[in-house]
């Protein structure tokens, strides 16, 4: 017998490759690199700044009415529940009474917006895996919405209705007819993205069991929306640290307990029936009054430290303000949910195949220039 | 065909036999080139027509009349272009990558026959070299994944290779399985069984039915069509295999894609459904309208493979494999010992 | 959906928690004057046994840092953490401090909340605040050859920034 040892000519080599800046699955521009060994990824280390303009440090020249705008272009898709956090911590720590009318608005307005994130993201989650279809659909819901907005505030996607203390104008007179419009034909169109992609044999079979992220590890990372509540981790601040008009409605906050890319993609969608069902409670309910609580033109919060989350539709995000008692803020943080989430990308896509991390990748919903601030 | 016929004969009487068959040849091959060259072109019209009507909006429909010159433009446009590569490319491979795509996608339109006559190329070993032919073009998709230097390009290319192996041995068993009811490898014989028995899709019913759906399957993913683009897979590989590929070498790669979608369809046109036969013989007495009806078929299915594309996800590779080798390969293997225990038992459908 | 959930409960007063964990270390500062949380002030050399403390307790179970920033207070540099029980729903507010500006240095707390690891970076990144035994303390947004801290109060940049 030949007892000579097989000595193997092929060496197996881990190679770096780099996802990124420019690459169609990062939306932007995130550079990941990849440490891969074949198909399957051994490490991802992500490359931000790319889009950095800090905005913490061009808050603490500004006025808060102008930080607001800045707030804008952090989640891009979530403008208006930005503005809204920016607003509610100057509200809040200036103890202003904040009518009615205001805060249903802005409820309806921040659902309206989650609607049109999630749309976009179902869009982009179908382009990720291969089906581009997708893209048109969710494009086409979410261009109604857009119009809405366009009607009332002037602006489509960095929208700026907010100001401190209210909003900026009344809503249009055309506003409620049209939701109520855009809500007929939503319930409609809804079932057709579960047609399309969600209940495909080859979707199911990518998403399934792969990026799983345990509930322990959730907290851990500090995953919250969407991301957070597929691991079974209850998280939405609208139920737990309510804030506008939400301890007024009923909804249910969408939980998944498999931790992995399909439960973050159905609590998305889920998610969206929630959504059209407080608007639906909220629309034909606005309180006559005023849509403004009257502030002083220059705004200076009391000396102190004020801290406020709110639910975008990427997660919780928090705005932390130092104040000294000057019209600009001493120190002003912007605590993005999208940050959190990208931290957890290397645990749960390690182990994958490309294909893989993209779908991940989606599902996690990553907006750069929230994490870039 | 009266007109082939003329110029053959005055070709033959201008010269001598073998510089007049020279010259027939490369008449034939420049004419033939020049059809699918464009026939390609208004491929992918149609499909971003299709694609287009699929995902609600509009498509081109500027240039010329509904855009029929939209593709024609942007053909200008590409040999036009500059052609750009990168620096540490192997030069030679990287050159010759395209022209191996191309070719092998030319060389096999050479042998379909679209009436009973305008037969180009009637081999006896038809089918045989038809996918011999589809599969040297993979070799042009790992020479350009791999010499193009760059790791995007070499992980399509890598799954290219995979994705055609595999795939290929499905292609290869459920065109066998037809041809155990014809009996015979050339395009013709073929076409002449379905003339006296009816479709072999007919004939075959259960076995070639099921012969038809891995058909269909293997074929889109031999293109490299979606769900099976893996190649490709814009959103993990940026562009694939052609990532570094600019102007009229990028246009190469883009055009074989669409004739060797026209080649599967063509295939199965021919093998399935009675080539250029009319559906109960209602045009017999019409031989040319043979066109009409090979065509009409051909891009029925190609459709058909648009259909898949612009509706199903991308597969993982993985999946891809498990697909090939756990289901489709044990259920072609199946089905080809059906439809020979069905040619034994003459259980076929003849009319 | 058939998960009723409570979303008000909150086991424990500020009052409560500052009374279990100064048993823990006596030598801590309380405040809840000028914020909505119960502050503590801890010594950068005690940060890490509270920290864990914090987090492993079964009565307080902080197990969610929400918020970890930097922040400079002119005179001294420090890191705020803003956590959040997700059994108890009570908020707490960490703060530790250092004068040392040029080598400000402090324990990482990535061991106990993974989340850290990031935001610490980040705070590298802007404060040049370090924490030993971090991972991969390398910048974050910023080239590695970029010069000073951007969001410290002394930092100057005449080229790129717009003083109002």
């Amino acid at each position: 017998m030949d007892t000579t040892p097989i000595i193997n000519n092929f060496k197996s080599e881990e190679y770096q490759i780099n996802m990124g800046p420019q690459h169609p699955a990062t939306h932007g521009v995130l550079r990941l690199l990849l440490t891969i060994d074949g198909e399957i990824i051994k490490k991802v280390e992500p490359d931000l700044g790319y889009i950095h303009r800090s905005i913490e440090k061009m808050c603490e020249r500004d006025s808060y009415q102008q930080i607001v705008h800045l707030t804008d272009r952090m989640d891009y898709l979530s403008s208006h529940i930005n503005n809204e956090a920016v607003c509610l911590t100057v509200e809040n720590a200036l103890e202003l009474e904040i009518p009615e009318r205001v805060k249903v608005i802005r409820t309806i307005i921040a659902e309206l917006t989650r609607i049109a994130s999630h749309t976009l993201w179902w869009g982009v989650m179908g382009m990720d895996v291969g089906a581009l279809t997708t893209y048109f659909y969710g494009f086409r819901d979410r261009e109604m919405i857009n119009d809405i907005f366009e009607e009332t505030c002037g602006a489509r996607l960095t929208m700026n209705y907010n100001i401190p203390g209210g909003l900026m104008f009344d809503i249009h007179p055309n506003f409620v007819k049209r939701t109520k419009e855009f809500i007929a034909h939503f319930k409609t169109k809804l079932p057709e993205y579960d047609l399309l992609l969600s209940n495909n044999i080859i979707f199911r079979k990518r998403m399934e069991g792969i990026g799983i992220l345990t509930k322990e590890d959730a907290i851990s990372f500090g995953a919250s929306g969407p991301v957070g509540r597929a691991s079974g981790y209850s998280c939405d601040v609208r139920k737990h640290h309510s804030y506008s008009a939400y301890d007024k409605v009923k909804f249910n906050e969408v939980l998944k307990t498999e931790g992995d890319t399909y439960s973050r993609y159905q609590v998305r969608v889920l998610e969206m029936w929630e959504s059209l069902s407080i608007i639906e409670q909220l629309i034909d309910n606005i309180p006559e009054g005023d849509f403004f609580a009257k502030t002083n033109a220059v705004i200076k919060l009391p000396e102190g430290e004020y801290y406020q989350k709110v639910e975008t539709a990427r997660g919780e995000l928090g705005v932390y303000i130092v104040s000294t008692g000057t019209k600009n803020p001493y120190r002003m943080k912007f605590r993005s949910p999208g940050f959190s989430n990208l931290s957890l990308l290397n645990h749960i896509a390690v182990g994958g195949k490309i294909g893989d991390l993209v779908a991940t990748m989606a599902t996690l919903d990553l907006v750069i220039p929230d994490i870039d601030r | 065909m009266n007109i082939t016929k003329n110029i053959h004969e005055w070709l033959f009487s201008l010269m001598p036999e073998t510089t007049a068959s020279i010259v027939e040849m490369v008449l034939i091959a420049v004419v033939y080139l020049a059809i699918f060259a464009v026939a390609g072109l208004y491929l992918v019209l149609l499909e971003r027509r299709v694609a287009a009507w699929f995902q609600l909006r509009l498509g081109p429909n500027r240039v010329g009349y509904q855009g029929l010159l939209q593709t024609m433009a942007d053909a200008l446009k590409l040999v036009s272009k500059e052609l750009t590569g990168t620096l540490k490319a192997d030069k030679f491979l990287y050159n010759l990558a395209p022209y191996f795509v191309i070719v092998t996608a030319l060389m096999a339109m050479s042998l379909f026959p679209f009436t009973k006559e305008l037969h180009a190329f009637d081999i006896n070993i038809g089918i045989f070299f038809l996918i011999a032919i589809s599969s040297i073009g993979v070799i042009g998709i790992l020479l350009a994944g791999w010499s193009s230097n760059n790791k995007f390009a070499l992980i399509g290319a890598m799954r290219s290779g995979v994705q055609t192996i595999s795939y290929e041995l499905s292609v290869g068993l459920s065109l066998l399985t037809m041809v155990l009811m014809t009996g015979s490898l050339q395009l013709s014989q073929i076409v002449e069984v379905q003339e006296k028995g009816g479709w072999l899709i007919v004939q075959g019913h259960i076995p070639a039915l099921i012969a038809f759906c891995i058909y269909m399957i293997a074929g889109t993913a031999e293109t490299n069509r979606a769900p099976f683009d893996l190649v490709e897979a814009e959103s993990e590989l940026g562009a694939g295999f052609h990532t570094e590929y600019s102007g009229m070498k990028f246009a190469y790669f883009f055009l074989a894609e669409f004739i060797n979608m026209f080649i599967i369809a063509s295939i199965a046109t021919t093998v399935f459904f009675g080539a250029y036969l009319s559906p109960f013989g209602i045009t017999e007495n019409i031989p040319l309208l043979g066109v009409f009806w090979f065509l009409g078929k051909t891009l029925l299915l190609i459709f058909l493979m648009m259909w898949f594309r612009w509706t199903f996800p991308r597969l993982r590779i993985d999946q891809l494999l498990v697909l090939e080798w756990k289901y489709l390969l044990p259920l072609n293997l199946m089905n080809l010992l059906l439809m020979a225990l069905m040619v034994l038992l003459g259980l076929t459908i003849q009319f | 959906m058939g998960l009723t959930k409570d979303y008000n409960t909150k086991i424990m007063t500020n009052e409560a928690l500052q009374n279990l964990i100064s048993l823990w270390i006596p030598e801590l500062e309380f405040t809840e004057e000028k914020s909505q949380f119960l502050n503590i002030t801890v010594p950068p050399e005690q940060l890490i046994p509270l920290m864990t403390q914090l987090k492993s307790n079964s009565e307080t179970n902080f197990d969610y840092l929400f918020c970890l920033s930097g922040v400079d207070w002119g005179k001294e540099l420090g890191v705020v953490y803003h956590l959040e029980s997700t059994t108890h729903r009570h908020q707490l507010v960490v703060k530790v401090k250092t004068e040392d500006r040029e080598n400000p240095t402090f324990d990482t707390v990535c061991k106990i909340w993974y989340t850290a690891e990031f935001h610490e970076r980040e705070v590298f990144d802007f404060f040049g605040i370090q924490f030993t035994n971090h991972p991969n303390l390398k910048r974050l947004f910023m080239t590695e050859e970029w010069d000073g801290f951007p969001l410290r109060k002394d930092y100057v940049d005449e080229i790129n920034m717009i003083i109002k």
